[in-house]
C-alpha cells in the first residue's frame, strides 16, 4: 500500500508517547527504498484510538505531527486517522488548553445545581475553550454521576484525569484550583443500600477492597470460576439458560441465546466484550460496579470466555470514568500476575485475557457494533445488522458482548445455579435489577431491587420525591417520561412493555412540578443532535430537524404544525435509522408531547 | 445530448436461472426467484421494480447510509435497506407500504432541506414528486454557520424559536485545476470515500471527519487536495450522485453560464495513453472536451480511470491565445491557468 504522509513531525515529547503505545514496526531495507512492514503494521490498526488517546492524555491535543507519526507506524492513511480522531469529543485535533473541566449540562445535573456551577466557572475561566493558565471548561453530556450532581470530569494533560462530584457553585474556586493543580482526589464510593442484607449485585461494593486481589478472594471471589470449571462450558451455558438472564444494557436480549450462538460458531478465534461504555443520560449503575468491584467483572468475563471458547476479551470503559479505568487497569494487571488471566487461567488449561479500551467521548460507542468499530480503530459508526455480532462481530469473528451488570449476574448464576437466580423476580424478568434513581429524590443512588418492584415502591425506597412530582424520566434519554399515573407500573421487562415503556438502562429520574420540563426535553433533543454519529440520513438530519421543530413549538405558542413535523420526523427516525440511537431518539420527546407535559 | 454508442460488449447480468442455488422472495405479492446472495434490491430489479437509491452504486460496497431504498420486511420491526439486505427464502417484502413511502419521503425531505440537490442525478426530482416530499416545510434555510470543517464533535449552537432549517452550506473548495469540491451539495453517501479507498483507487486521500450533522468529507486536517494524497484519478467525481464533485472545466463553464448540456455530444473511444484499453466517454461542447467519463458497466474500467484518461486531454485541443478559438475557450483557459494569489505555480 502506497500511503502519502506529510513531513510534519512530532515533538520529542509526542514521539515518546507514541513509541510507548505503538511498537516500532519492522523496517525492511530494500535497495533504493525503505519498506516498513505493511501487513505487520496494518494488523495493529486497533491501536489507533489508544495511540490518539495517549497523545491527547499527555499533550492535550493531537497535532499534525503526532497524527502523522501514528499513521506512519500503523500504516493508516492520514485522512482516515483524522476522520477517527475528529469523531471523538475527548480528542482535540487543534491546539487547545491542556486542562479541561467537562461540566455536565445534562438532565441530571443542570436543574440540580449544574447551571449555577457552569455560571460560576464561566465567571472564573471565561467561555468554553478560552481560559488562562491552560485551563478551560467544556459543556458535557451526562457524566454518569447523577446521584451526586453537579458533576465535573477533569481531563488533565500529563496527569491522571479526575472527577469532582457534588460540586455546586460555591465549590467553583475549589474546582478551578483542582483543574489547575491536578491535586483533587477520587470521590468516595457510596450508595444508599450499603450494608443491607440480601444484595446480590451490590453485595461486595463498599465491602471488598477494589484494589486488592486478596480482598476479592477473601470475599468470595473465585468461587464462581471454580464452579464454572466443574460445570464445564456446556454446563455454564445451561445455567445461564436456566436463569433466563436478559441483558441489562437496555435491549433486554436473552443472554443465553448469545452465549450459545458464540459457543456453537465454527471459528477458531472468538471474542468476549464487556460493554462498560455507560453513557445513557441518567445512568450510573455500571460505574458503581466498576469502581467498587472490578475483580468480579473480570471473573465473569473469564467465565464467559470459558463458556464460549473465546480466548480474547475486551473491556470497553467509558472515557469519562477515570477512577473505574484505573481500578480496572490495576485489577487486570493483578489477575495476570496471579495467573487468573493469560495462557493458562488458574491452571485449568484454557486461555483468556482481557484488554482494556477507553472510550473517548462518544455515546454511540455504547451501541454494540459501533463499539466494535471503535475497538478496531475506526469511527464509531454502527453496522447494519444482520450479520449479528454472534456471527460476525469484532474483527469479523463471533463475538459475545454483554453489559457490565449482565456479567455481574453471571457470577451469581454460576455459583448458585440458574434456577436459584430465576426464583427471584418474575418468570419473564428474572433476578434483580439495578436502578439509577436521581433527580428530585431524597436519597439518590443506585438501588438493587427484585424485578417486579413498582415505580412507587422504588421511589419510596429512595426516600420519596423532593417536592410535588411533575414527571419521571424512565429508561434514560432514549426512554420515556411518565407521570403519577404510572407509579403502579411494575418495573419488569414485560410490565413496562405492556404500558408502552422500557426499562432501558434502569434510569428513574423524577422532576418536581416546578421544573420546566420543556427545558429538559429540549436538552434531550440537543443530546441526540450532539451524539448521532451522522452515518444515516434519518438520524443525522432527523435529530437536527427534531431539535429545530421542538424549539419552534415551545417558543412560538405550541403551533400544531410543528407537532405534525415532529410526528413525521419521529416515525422516519424510528423506522429507517440504522441503529438504536436513531430508532429511539424521538422517544422521550414523543412521550412528553403526548402527555402534554410541555 | 447526442450519444454515439460504441459497439462494445458491456457485460450481461448473470441469468438467475443459470445459478445453481436460488431463493424466492415475495415482493408486493409477487414471487421473485433470485440467485442466493442477491440483495432485495437485486430481486426488485429482477422483477422490474426499480427502487430509489442514492448511496448505492453497483461498483462499490453498499454502505446503506442514505436509507432511501428501505423496504418493509415481515418480521422486522425497523425497515431494512434493500441495497444490502440479502434476500432469504420466504421473505415477504413490501416496497410501497405507508411506512416505506413515509420514510422515503422523509429522507428526501431531510436531504432536500439541508443539501443543495439542484444538480443531483435526474431521477431524484422524480422521486420528490413520487413520494410527495416537500423540503420547504422545515422553514427557510438558516444562514450557513462558520467553520464547518473545524467543528468539534459533541457541540453545537442550539436553535432558537425562530429556527429555520440548518443546512450544510459552505464555500466551494477550488484548490486545484482539475476538479472542485462543493460540499454544499454533499449528501454524505460515502461513495467518494469508497472510490478513493479499497473499492477502487486505494489512495485514501479522503475520509468522513467530524460527527453527526457536522460530519463532512475531508482530507487530513482539511488540507488542500494539492497537499493531500489525491492522485486526481477523478473516480470520486464519477460516483458522486449530486455533482458535489465536479470537473473544474464544468464548474467554470457553469459559473460563466455557458455550460450547455443538451448541446453536448458524448463520444466513446479508447484511451490512447497505455495498453489497458480503458473506454473513455468524451463530453464535448463547441468541439471542446469539457468532461471525461467511463462507462461503469465497462468490463475494463467499471467507470474508473486514471489521471491521464480523466484529465489528460488538453493535447488534443489547443487553447492557446494565438489560435482561433471556440466560444468557450476563454473560460476553459481560465480553469487551467494558475491563480497567482494561491501560492502555487
Amino acid at each position: 500500500m502506497d500511503l502519502r504522509f506529510s513531513d510534519a513531525q512530532p515533538t520529542e515529547a509526542e514521539r515518546d508517547v507514541i513509541l510507548a503505545c505503538v511498537p516500532d514496526v519492522e523496517t525492511v531495507e530494500v535497495p533504493g527504498r525503505v519498506v516498513r512492514s505493511g501487513h505487520a503494521a496494518r494488523s495493529q490498526r486497533h491501536l489507533l484510538l489508544p495511540a490518539l488517546a495517549a497523545v491527547q492524555a499527555q499533550i492535550g491535543y493531537v497535532s499534525e505531527g503526532s497524527l502523522m507519526e501514528i499513521c506512519r507506524r500503523l500504516m493508516v492513511p492520514p485522512a482516515d486517522a483524522y476522520g477517527v480522531a475528529t469523531f471523538y469529543a475527548l480528542i482535540r485535533t487543534e491546539p487547545h488548553p491542556p486542562r479541561v473541566a467537562h461540566l455536565c449540562e445534562d438532565v441530571g445535573c443542570a436543574p440540580f445545581g449544574g447551571d449555577e456551577l457552569i455560571a460560576a466557572v464561566t465567571d472564573r475561566l471565561g467561555p468554553p475553550g478560552t481560559g488562562t493558565d491552560g485551563a478551560t471548561w467544556a459543556p458535557s453530556p451526562c457524566l454518569g454521576q447523577c446521584d451526586r450532581a453537579p458533576a465535573a470530569y477533569l481531563q488533565l494533560a500529563g496527569q491522571d484525569d479526575q472527577v469532582m462530584v457534588g460540586a455546586d457553585a460555591a465549590d467553583a474556586d475549589h474546582l478551578v484550583d483542582a483543574l489547575r493543580s491536578g491535586a483533587g482526589s477520587d470521590p468516595d464510593l457510596s450508595f444508599p443500600q450499603q450494608g443491607q442484607d440480601g444484595l446480590e449485585l451490590l453485595a461486595r461494593v463498599g465491602v471488598v477492597d477494589p484494589t486488592s486481589l486478596d480482598s476479592h478472594h477473601s470475599h468470595g471471589g473465585g468461587v464462581a470460576l471454580r464452579r464454572a470449571l466443574e460445570l464445564g462450558p456446556d454446563g455454564v451455558r445451561a445455567e445461564v439458560g436456566a436463569a433466563n438472564l436478559r441483558g441489562r444494557g437496555g435491549a433486554a436480549f436473552p443472554a443465553a441465546v448469545k452465549w450459545n450462538a458464540v459457543a456453537a460458531a465454527p471459528a477458531s478465534t472468538k471474542y468476549v466484550i464487556c460493554n462498560a461504555d455507560e453513557s445513557e443520560p441518567g445512568t450510573f449503575k455500571d460505574r458503581l460496579l466498576l469502581e467498587g468491584d472490578p475483580y468480579r467483572l473480570l471473573e465473569a468475563m473469564t467465565i464467559a470466555g470459558y463458556a464460549t471458547g473465546a480466548e480474547h476479551g475486551y473491556l470497553y470503559v467509558r472515557g469519562e470514568y477515570p477512577v473505574a479505568t484505573r481500578r480496572l487497569e490495576h485489577a487486570i494487571a493483578a489477575c495476570r500476575a496471579a495467573g487468573l488471566l493469560g495462557g493458562d487461567v488458574a491452571g485449568a488449561g484454557f486461555a483468556f485475557d482481557v484488554e482494556l479500551r477507553r472510550g473517548q467521548g462518544a455515546y454511540i460507542c455504547g451501541e454494540e457494533t459501533a463499539l466494535m468499530e471503535s475497538i478496531e480503530g475506526h469511527r464509531g459508526e454502527p453496522r447494519n445488522k444482520p450479520p449479528f455480532p454472534t456471527d460476525a462481530g469484532l474483527f469479523g469473528a463471533p463475538t459475545l458482548i454483554n453489559n457490565v451488570e449482565t456479567l455481574f449476574d453471571v457470577t451469581d448464576i454460576v455459583a448458585d445455579g440458574g434456577a436459584a437466580f430465576a426464583a427471584t423476580g418474575t418468570p419473564d424478568s428474572t433476578g434483580g435489577r439495578l436502578f439509577c434513581v436521581a433527580g428530585a429524590v431524597h436519597r439518590p443512588g443506585v438501588y438493587e431491587v427484585a424485578f417486579g418492584t413498582t415505580l412507587a415502591e422504588l421511589l419510596e425506597l429512595a426516600g420519596g420525591v423532593d417536592g410535588e412530582l411533575g414527571a419521571i424520566l424512565l429508561g434514560g434519554a432514549a426512554g420515556s417520561f411518565v407521570t403519577a399515573d404510572h407509579l403502579d407500573v411494575p418495573l419488569t421487562f414485560e410490565g413496562t412493555r405492556e404500558r408502552g415503556l422500557a426499562l432501558g438502562s434502569g434510569v428513574v429520574m423524577p422532576f418536581d412540578a416546578a421544573t420546566d420540563l420543556g427545558r429538559i426535553v429540549t436538552r434531550i433533543a440537543a443530546f441526540f443532535r450532539d451524539e448521532t454519529c451522522g452515518q444515516c440520513v434519518p438520524c443525522r438530519v432527523g435529530v437536527v430537524r427534531q431539535e429545530e421543530a421542538l424549539a419552534r413549538y415551545l417558543g412560538n405558542g405550541r403551533d400544531p404544525v410543528e407537532l405534525e413535523l415532529l410526528a413525521d420526523i419521529d416515525q422516519a427516525m424510528t423506522d429507517a435509522s440504522i441503529c438504536g440511537l436513531g430508532q429511539t431518539a424521538a422517544s422521550a420527546v414523543r412521550s412528553a408531547i403526548r402527555q402534554e407535559l410541555v | 445530448m447526442t450519444i454515439h454508442e460504441p459497439p462494445i460488449d458491456r457485460g450481461v447480468p448473470a441469468d438467475p436461472a443459470a445459478a445453481s442455488a436460488t431463493v424466492t422472495v415475495r415482493i408486493d405479492g409477487q414471487d421473485v426467484t433470485v440467485p442466493q446472495g442477491a440483495t432485495l434490491l437485486d430481486a426488485c430489479r429482477a422483477n422490474d421494480q426499480p427502487q430509489p437509491t442514492l448511496c448505492y452504486i453497483e461498483t462499490l460496497t453498499p454502505v446503506n447510509a442514505c436509507r432511501v431504498c428501505v423496504v418493509e420486511v415481515e418480521g422486522s420491526r425497523p425497515l431494512v435497506p434493500s441495497c444490502s439486505r440479502q434476500a432469504e427464502d420466504g421473505m415477504v417484502v413490501a416496497t410501497d407500504s405507508d411506512r416505506v413511502r413515509h420514510s422515503r419521503r422523509m429522507v428526501l425531505e431531510f436531504l432536500g432541506s439541508s443539501v443543495d440537490l439542484s444538480l443531483a442525478d435526474g431521477e431524484v426530482a422524480d422521486w420528490f414528486a413520487q413520494y410527495g416530499a416537500d423540503p420547504t416545510r422545515y422553514g427557510p434555510p438558516m444562514p450557513p454557520g462558520d467553520g464547518r470543517d473545524h467543528r468539534h464533535a459533541g457541540h453545537h449552537h442550539a436553535p432558537g424559536p425562530d429556527a429555520g432549517a440548518e443546512t450544510v452550506e459552505q464555500p466551494v473548495k477550488v484548490d486545484n485545476d482539475l476538479y472542485v469540491r462543493d460540499y454544499s451539495k454533499c449528501i454524505l453517501c460515502y461513495k467518494c470515500v469508497e472510490a478513493c479507498g479499497e473499492d477502487a483507487q486505494n489512495t485514501f486521500a479522503i475520509s468522513v471527519a467530524g460527527r453527526g450533522f457536522d460530519a463532512r468529507i475531508s482530507t487530513e486536517f482539511d488540507a488542500a487536495l494539492t497537499d493531500s494524497a489525491c492522485v486526481y484519478c477523478g473516480n470520486c467525481i464519477e460516483v458522486c450522485p449530486t455533482d458535489a464533485l465536479m470537473f473544474r472545466s464544468e464548474y467554470e463553464l457553469r459559473q460563466a453560464e455557458v455550460w450547455d448540456e443538451p448541446q453536448q455530444e458524448v463520444t466513446t473511444t479508447v484511451c490512447s495513453f497505455c495498453g489497458v484499453g480503458c473506454n473513455l466517454e468524451l463530453h464535448t461542447q463547441d468541439d471542446r472536451i469539457v468532461k471525461v467519463t467511463s462507462p461503469k458497466d465497462h468490463s475494463v474500467t467499471y467507470g474508473n480511470l486514471c489521471i491521464k484518461g480523466r484529465f489528460g486531454y488538453d493535447y488534443v485541443q489547443e487553447l492557446s491565445d494565438d489560435l482561433a478559438t471556440t466560444p468557450i475557450d476563454e473560460v476553459l483557459r481560465a480553469a487551467r491557468t494558475p491563480d497567482p494569489d494561491d501560492g502555487r505555480s
